[in-house]
């Protein structure tokens, strides 16, 4: 269903000058921060949890129970955003951060005040310099301004916010491995438990990790209320979201859509949003929710864009990424290109994902080059199941962090599907009778 | 070519100065030296150590896990193509492809007059906009061909005066007046915010 909700985090995407203080200024910004400082703290977190806002980076937690889990009086705690976008098919925080970068503070200053975090961090990618320095120049002016710093707007209330960046690495957009990059080590994930950086994050203190998306919202939030927010959306994903519908469609783009009701359809068809498949082709296979999700068909493009209702059909909404792929798409292709993404990006931590997912890239390899083996396809199964085991979904995983395990999301999705044109390409092998050898053999003291 | 100059030692101090612990510094002050060299070099690492109070190898085995950080000399500009589904999907392989014949190099390779570095890349965040490149991480969206061979072209000529050379990442840095500061918060500092405080939330 193609609502007219009113759009909550682009709202200011068409003006000129929507970066700048007084574009913000002039277009109700900062004003959500002066109500918050006569609400109080408390108040402002109730706001927050009655508006029931998801976390839009992937995993979809609720952030006002995650500012909960922040054990009682332990102090100092931090708060962190999580700028590192870089899950394949995603793009929303890079537009957020270079278009309204107010917006983003205003959320981190009313999220510090609401929890209590005595300094902040945004960490934002390091190929993003121009997202880097719009947020530069927009805390430059909003120290001077008074929104930002000492006793702000001459209230008690005072944090400094502090402009991070990285270097290039995927894996630094899970939140251990952010705040192991943040600390200035290699962007490894951290053993669990503790499960949340809430419990012992930063410094082994107390520490919010948002992303830049979910923070976007809390001006709004505060400005018009949890319940009007809640008003939005279905029982369990409430509010609006962005979504980027990119790949074979007619108009690639990113949509703030109301969010629980608006369906894939709506969202790949719509004249008004990505506007039908490319050449009026049909379609083959959409990733609703980045890289690490299965594979949607034809079959579920009436589904809302709904958190519960994408989990239990056996994918997720991930980081608001949609990407089709028409009949013309080769599968075996398409499931090799994703499979390496995450082979190059593994940190090499947790030996399955480490050793795993490079045997499945160069499985699938030979498979694409027509050396493929009759036996490849149970092997790319058994590897698989060797991080993911039992290749259920949600997924199990022999690793500490959900990489490993999302390399195997496209080898299941594709060979369920389309398992016939792995056969075909490996047929082909078979009669050309080129088969070479491959290093991919098991290690032995016989060498 | 080597340790920071006393203005970008400044600067280090001053980005040092906002982080509880010296050592968060450190990515930052690697884009410093990165930016000051096009490159790291050993001494400047070693530099970045003294400064913040860790070995050389220590912030050798942080920099060497980050894709941006280029321990060789590189072209003036980096050219990365992506060619992560998105863009796969809409020509970024047989971009890709033209790019290495209009260069006349192989991906991680650099043009013998040292002008350009090839990379094939992953997602860099412009799917919508796919085909997409970004020189020096300045983004060229939906580029064809001859986009890119003109793109190439204007570079070589000098015609692109927007794209710094190859490590120069944001060109406005923060700067925390002294008088607005709010002050460093150590892990040390068990203090309970004075707002919290005098919301009388303290003991939550």
């Amino acid at each position: 269903m193609i609502t007219d909700a009113p759009r909550i985090i682009t709202s200011r995407f068409d003006n000129a000058d929507s970066f700048t203080l007084a574009g913000y200024e002039a277009t109700g910004g900062y004003q959500a921060l002066r109500k918050a400082l006569s609400m109080g703290p408390a108040a402002v977190a109730d706001e927050v949890k009655t508006a029931t806002l998801l976390g839009r980076g992937g995993a979809g937690f609720p952030a006002g129970v995650k500012w909960g889990l922040a054990p009682e009086n332990v102090w100092p705690r931090y708060l962190v955003v999580n700028g590192d976008e870089s899950e394949p098919g995603t793009y929303k925080d890079r537009l957020l951060m270079e278009r309204d970068p107010h917006q983003l503070v205003e959320g981190v200053l009313l999220a510090c005040y609401a929890i209590g975090c005595g300094q902040a961090f945004l960490y934002v990618r390091g190929e993003m310099p121009l997202a880097q320095e719009r947020i530069a120049a927009a805390l430059n002016d909003a120290y001077a301004a008074g929104y930002v710093g000492k006793n702000i707007l001459g209230s008690d209330f005072s944090v400094d916010v502090v402009l991070s960046w990285g270097a290039g690495a995927y894996i630094v957009g899970e939140e251990t491995a952010l705040i192991e990059s943040l600390e200035g080590n290699r962007g490894m994930p951290r053993l669990k438990p503790p499960y949340f950086p809430a419990a012992k994050g930063l410094y082994m203190q107390p520490t919010i990790v948002n992303n830049v998306e979910t923070l976007s919202n809390l001006p709004w939030i505060v400005t018009n209320g949890g319940e009007a927010f809640a008003a939005l959306g279905a029982e369990t994903s409430r509010g609006t979201r962005m979504f980027a519908v990119s790949g074979h469609v007619k108009n690639p783009g990113v949509f703030e859509v109301e969010y629980g009701v608006t369906t894939f359809r709506d969202l790949i068809f719509a004249p008004q949003y990505a506007g039908g498949i490319l050449g009026d082709r049909t379609l083959k296979a959409f990733i609703p929710g980045g890289a690490s999700a299965p594979w949607f068909f034809e079959e579920h493009l009436d589904l809302p864009l709904e958190k519960v209702t994408v989990d239990r059909a056996g994918s997720m909404l991930g980081s608001g990424a949609v990407v089709v792929m028409d009949e013309t798409t080769d599968a075996v292709k398409a499931c090799l290109r994703v499979v390496r993404f995450f082979a190059r990006e593994s940190c090499g931590k947790c030996t399955p994902c480490r050793e795993g997912t490079t045997w499945l890239e160069n499985i699938l390899q030979r498979i694409q080059d027509g050396y493929g083996r009759p036996t490849d396809l149970d092997l790319l199964l058994d590897v698989s199941d060797n991080i993911s085991p039992g290749i259920a979904w949600p997924p199990k995983q022999t690793t500490i962090c959900p990489l490993g395990p999302s390399a195997v999301s496209p080898i299941a999705s594709a060979l369920q599907r389309f398992r016939p044109e792995f056969e075909a390409r490996i047929a082909q092998a078979q009669e050309a009778r080129n088969s070479i050898p491959v290093t991919i053999t098991k290690a032995s003291s016989h060498g | 070519m080597a340790r920071l100059t006393n203005d970008n030692v400044e600067i280090a101090h001053e980005i040092i100065g906002r982080y509880p612990r010296p050592k968060s510094a450190l990515i930052p002050l690697l884009h410093l030296a990165q930016e000051q060299d096009g490159h790291l070099t050993d001494e400047a690492m070693a530099h970045i150590g003294e400064l913040v109070g860790v070995s050389s190898a220590e912030v050798l085995g942080t920099a060497s896990f980050y894709e941006m950080f280029k321990m060789e000399t590189v072209g003036r500009y980096m050219v990365n193509i992506c060619t992560n589904i998105s863009c796969q999907l809409r020509g970024g392989e047989e971009l890709l492809a033209h790019a290495e014949k209009t260069l006349g190099i192989r991906p991680g390779q650099t043009t013998s007059d040292g002008l350009f570095t090839l990379e094939d890349v992953e997602c860099i965040a412009a799917c919508t906009e796919a085909p997409c490149l970004q020189v020096n991480y300045r983004y060229e969206h939906r580029i064809s061909n001859e986009g890119f061979d003109q793109l190439v072209n204007d570079l070589r000529a000098g015609r692109r005066s927007d794209i710094p050379s190859h490590g120069v990442l944001a060109q406005v840095r923060q700067h925390i007046p002294e008088d607005r500061r709010a002050g460093v918060v150590a892990p040390e500092d068990k203090a309970v915010p004075v707002w919290i405080a005098a919301a009388g939330e303290g003991d939550k």
